[in-house]
């Protein structure tokens, strides 16, 4: 984790509590409801606290409602907090200063900012005015961005008419104009096809590496997860629950590996090993506590003609399900 | 990274806003003919009644002739196109939708985004509008008495009207940052403007008492003003003194404005995505 000073994000017990309006069903509580409103606090960010390095893209993770698009809409200027302080920048994201918000970028992949019945190409304009981008940064950047996502013949077409994924790359395009130091990206690949998927998270590493800009990315694709983060920060239920390298989060979550093997004279006690998570004649794959791995690898070379053995860990998606499960199982014994 | 070199100048903006105001809006041509020949329902109604009641009482009512009159409802039409701003209705379901987000999370001020891009539109209603004002003049007979500072003035005085309805709006859209439900409220705005701008009948129809309240609220200065200066019922002078007051207006309701925005941002709760 990068030394605060040098942190161009830095979170200090961060909370944004929302005041809902509850009541229940009912004729007559409509009417009760008329002279005696009742609300409830919704705490969506408990005292969070995180920094990012400059640089650096991190995987920011949690089920939904876990207060992940909250801390973005903090961090980029579009909610005020409860409580707690945050400087992106060395600003105060909440006063949306301009010289800040200059210098960011916020993609969200279910919204539309670009001129709905025009070309995206009348939006890039728009924004070269609002950012006010030289007009030969605008002109190399747009070429660029244009060639790389191989999008020529879609920017000219009104964005109506564009798929959800030609959509996406035009937004990225629009947001990455001005050349932010800092992108939020709020599930861009959400609704993307495979191939689609893997071109943007492609455009994103190039331009992370081309100007060392910070990341921040929420995302419940795995796949963007593994290929884009080195380091992740889980939150559910408004608090942070791990906030390390990605290959730790297998560590801290996931008491075990999967040991698959290949061998024409496989044991038949295997359940005796672990648990068996696939049987066939000549090969299995079996679920063992991380302690024993070594043990049981070499058990089963020493017992059998190996012809393969791989030692993995436990996919992704399972150990963030455990880790969510985990949560609330032990919530859900909090409120008993 | 160093930080980015920026060219930015609100000239710039407003011109490329207001071309992307334009390029919106020509794409639906069709569209903008037929809220223009809605437009013209409104002031047609007027416009035979009051003819009517002109004609009855020997061709004039209050000093307005029947031409007079033609004239003045032909010009509301246009005028009513130019003060159309962003209404506090489509406030609640930008706030409700969490569609401010996009205009907030970048480096200009929502009121420029939209004045920009109403004022965009205007030129592409304009083109709309002249058949429909042809045809009116055509079926009404209005008497017009130009001179060329009531032309000039006309321009000044359509845009200063815009300016001030748009803050007005824009103004009492903030109402819904209180409450999801705040064009109830503009129910109201609406049946104030319609008595007190001249939007109903020009304010020398009404009684004397709504003209006295009418002077010191910005609604006349939207529709009075700049369509009597463009049929030619003011001195140069009157001309000027109006358009004072619009920059009056203006410099009043955008300090008001500016002094809620602070708070109401506040409360926005950025829901939606």
């Amino acid at each position: 984790m990068a030394h605060p000073l040098d942190s161009p994000v830095v979170v200090e017990a961060l909370t944004k509590t929302f005041r809902v309006p509850v009541r229940e069903a009912g004729l007559g509580q409509s009417v009760i409801s008329l002279f005696k409103r009742e609300y409830r606090d919704v705490e969506a960010v408990r005292e969070i606290r995180f920094d990012l390095a400059s640089g650096e893209i991190v995987g920011f993770l949690g089920p939904n409602g876990a207060g992940k698009t909250t801390t973005i809409k903090m961090l980029t200027g579009l909610l005020f907090p409860t409580s707690g302080s945050a400087t992106v920048l060395g600003h105060q994201p909440w006063r949306r200063e301009k010289e800040l918000l200059r210098r960011i970028a916020l993609v969200m992949g279910q919204r539309n900012n670009l001129a709905w019945d025009l070309p995206a190409v009348d939006s890039f304009e728009l924004n070269k005015a609002i950012y006010g981008i030289p007009d030969e940064v605008y002109r190399e950047r747009k070429a660029a961005y244009i060639e790389v996502l191989d999008v020529a013949d879609i920017a000219t077409k009104p964005v109506r008419n564009l798929s959800l994924g030609e959509r996406m790359k035009m937004e990225i395009v629009a947001a990455l104009l001005h050349g932010p130091e800092i992108l939020f990206l709020d599930e861009p690949t959400i609704g993307l096809d495979v191939t689609m998927q893997r071109r943007l998270r492609q455009f994103i590493l190039d331009y992370n590496a081309e100007t060392g800009a910070t990341v921040l990315l929420t995302s419940h694709y795995m796949a963007d997860v593994s290929a884009m983060v080195s380091r992740v920060i889980v939150i559910d239920h408004g608090a942070i629950l791990y906030d390390g390298p990605l290959t730790g989060l297998s560590d801290r979550f996931s008491a075990h590996k999967t040991i698959r093997v290949e061998a024409i004279d496989l044991p038949e006690d295997l359940d005796r090993l672990g648990r068996v998570l696939e049987r066939k004649p000549a090969r299995a794959s079996i679920e063992v506590p991380r302690e024993e791995v070594s043990a049981v690898a070499g058990h089963l070379l020493t017992v059998a003609n190996v012809t393969d053995l791989a030692i993995e860990e436990t996919p992704l998606e399972d150990v963030i399900d455990r880790v969510f499960s985990k949560e609330d199982e032990d919530s859900d014994h909090t409120q008993d | 990274m160093t930080t980015p070199r920026t060219e930015f100048s609100l000239v710039r903006y407003y011109r490329a806003g207001m071309r992307l105001g334009f390029q919106r809006e020509i794409q639906y041509r069709i569209r903008a003919f037929l809220m223009l020949i809605g437009f013209m329902i409104e002031p047609t109604i007027y416009l035979v009644v009051w003819t009517s009641v002109a004609d009855a009482q020997g061709g004039e009512i209050a000093g307005l002739t029947t031409g007079t009159l033609a004239a003045y409802y032909i010009v509301w039409t246009l005028v009513r196109v130019y003060n159309l701003g962003y209404a506090p209705d489509a406030w609640e379901w930008r706030i409700r939708e969490g569609r401010l987000n996009e205009f907030l999370s970048q480096p200009i001020h929502p009121f420029h985004r939209d004045y920009t891009f109403f004022a965009g539109a205007k030129f592409v209603w304009t083109l709309a509008w002249i058949p429909v004002a042809l045809f009116l003049t055509i079926i009404f007979d209005p008497v017009f008495e130009w001179a060329a500072v009531n032309v000039a003035g006309f321009v000044v005085a359509l845009w200063g009207g815009y300016t001030v309805r748009f803050l007005m709006l824009y103004a009492l859209g903030m109402i819904n940052f209180w409450t999801t439900r705040g064009s109830a409220i503009f129910g109201i705005f609406v049946a104030s403007e319609l008595v007190l701008s001249g939007r109903l009948v020009p304010l020398e129809l009404m009684p004397e008492w709504v003209a006295d309240v009418a002077a010191w609220l910005p609604f006349k200065w939207t529709f009075q003003f700049p369509i009597d200066t463009f049929i030619g019922r003011l001195a140069p002078r009157e001309i000027l003194t109006g358009i004072g007051f619009q920059a009056l207006w203006s410099a009043v309701l955008g300090v008001i404005f500016a002094l809620v925005w602070k708070r109401a941002i506040r409360r926005y709760g950025a829901v939606g995505n």
